[in-house]
């Protein structure tokens, strides 16, 4: 043990256990925290609704997004990628999930959101099976570590309906 | 000065057993890290169980350079996990997020579509030809963990394998002229 390189090499091997141990430890820190989010969102209109060049029921919306998103964050935590997805069922599909909004959450202090916009990405069906639909709008949100394991959370709203007719 | 009289002194008085021992050694070390890895991919059911970020599309999450830990289980895939899939006829790996899922009723198959983060628009373009969604036999995992900054190794390794050679190089000097 005297010379440099094999000194250098044992300081470097425990430097970056010891890392890797503190970077687990921080993952696991996580799993303690519990967290109270508020979400509501709202319909504002229904601005169009018909079917696409690809012959596919597209709907655009305006939407009021209101979620207190700050008791998520926690010491290990990055950002959060937070989005709002439209959920239904239809005949040929069981599930259909369709991303219309989407954010991303730097600090705790801009996770209160209060946001009123279009849909960001389009609202489009696969086939024509949206007139008179009832479906959720679930706020989903990522949190993404600094360093560990990554976690996903959501809040699922129900009771959403599109209209009976193209408009 | 000293250092390099000292190894070329201990390699010139290596004797034949030793250096059997030496070699051994260090196969064992290479063998060993090959069962890390090949453990790994039964573990996590994924065949690249950790990959390396190498674009910013997916930032301010993901930076170039961080590495990804993935999972593949059976669980159906849903919005909003993070995927890596082969685009057909390209050999590397991508890694964004699932924005939209259609599941087929009865047949459970599905088809997805994906977009990174900090990209405008969605990946129809980055698919094959005429490709408008992904199904699951593209999907080899989902990320599940996160390390920042420990794939800049393999990044710099790939870029510029001058590195990667004088690394092994000083590494088998190492083994060789130790005196365990």
């Amino acid at each position: 043990m005297h010379s440099f390189l094999l000194r250098g090499n044992a300081v470097l091997t425990f430097a970056l256990t010891v890392l890797a141990v503190a970077c687990v430890l921080a993952s696991l820190t996580d799993t303690l925290h519990s967290s109270k989010p508020e979400v509501n969102v709202e319909i504002l209109s229904v601005d169009a609704f018909g079917r696409n060049p690809g012959g596919n029921d597209e709907v655009v919306l305006t939407l009021h997004i209101s979620a207190d998103l700050q008791s998520v964050f926690t010491w290990n935590t990055k950002q959060l990628f937070v989005f709002l997805a439209a959920e239904y069922e239809s005949s040929k599909n069981v599930l259909n999930q369709i991303s219309i909004w989407d954010s991303i959450i730097q600090s705790k202090e801009d996770a209160k959101i209060q946001r009123r916009t279009r849909n960001k990405y389009s609202f489009v069906d696969q086939g024509s099976n949206l007139r008179g639909k009832d479906f959720n709008l679930t706020l989903h949100w990522n949190i993404m570590p600094v360093t560990g394991a990554m976690f996903s959370e959501k809040r699922v709203l129900t009771g959403f309906r599109l209209p009976k007719n193209y408009m | 000065m000293e250092m390099v009289r000292n190894a070329v002194h201990s390699v010139r008085s290596i004797h034949y057993r030793q250096l059997a021992t030496q070699i051994i050694s260090l196969g064992m070390i290479v063998t060993s890290a090959l069962i890390i890895w090949k453990g790994l991919m039964c573990v996590t059911g994924s065949e690249s169980p950790v990959v390396v970020v190498l674009s910013g599309s997916m930032e301010p999450g993901f930076q170039r350079g961080d590495i990804l830990f993935l999972r593949m289980t059976k669980d159906p895939i849903r919005a909003g996990e993070i995927v890596v899939f082969n685009v057909d006829g390209r050999d590397i790996p991508i890694v964004h997020r699932v924005i939209k899922v259609h599941e087929r009723q009865e047949t459970g198959e599905v088809e997805v579509l994906t977009k990174g983060d900090n990209n405008y628009g969605d990946d129809r373009l980055l698919y094959a030809q005429g490709q408008l969604w992904l199904q699951r036999h593209h999907i080899m995992g989902r990320a599940v963990g996160f390390l920042p900054y420990v794939g800049w190794v393999t990044i710099i390794m790939t870029e510029k394998p001058v590195i990667k050679y004088i690394l092994i190089g000083v590494l088998g000097l190492l083994v060789l002229t130790s005196k365990e």
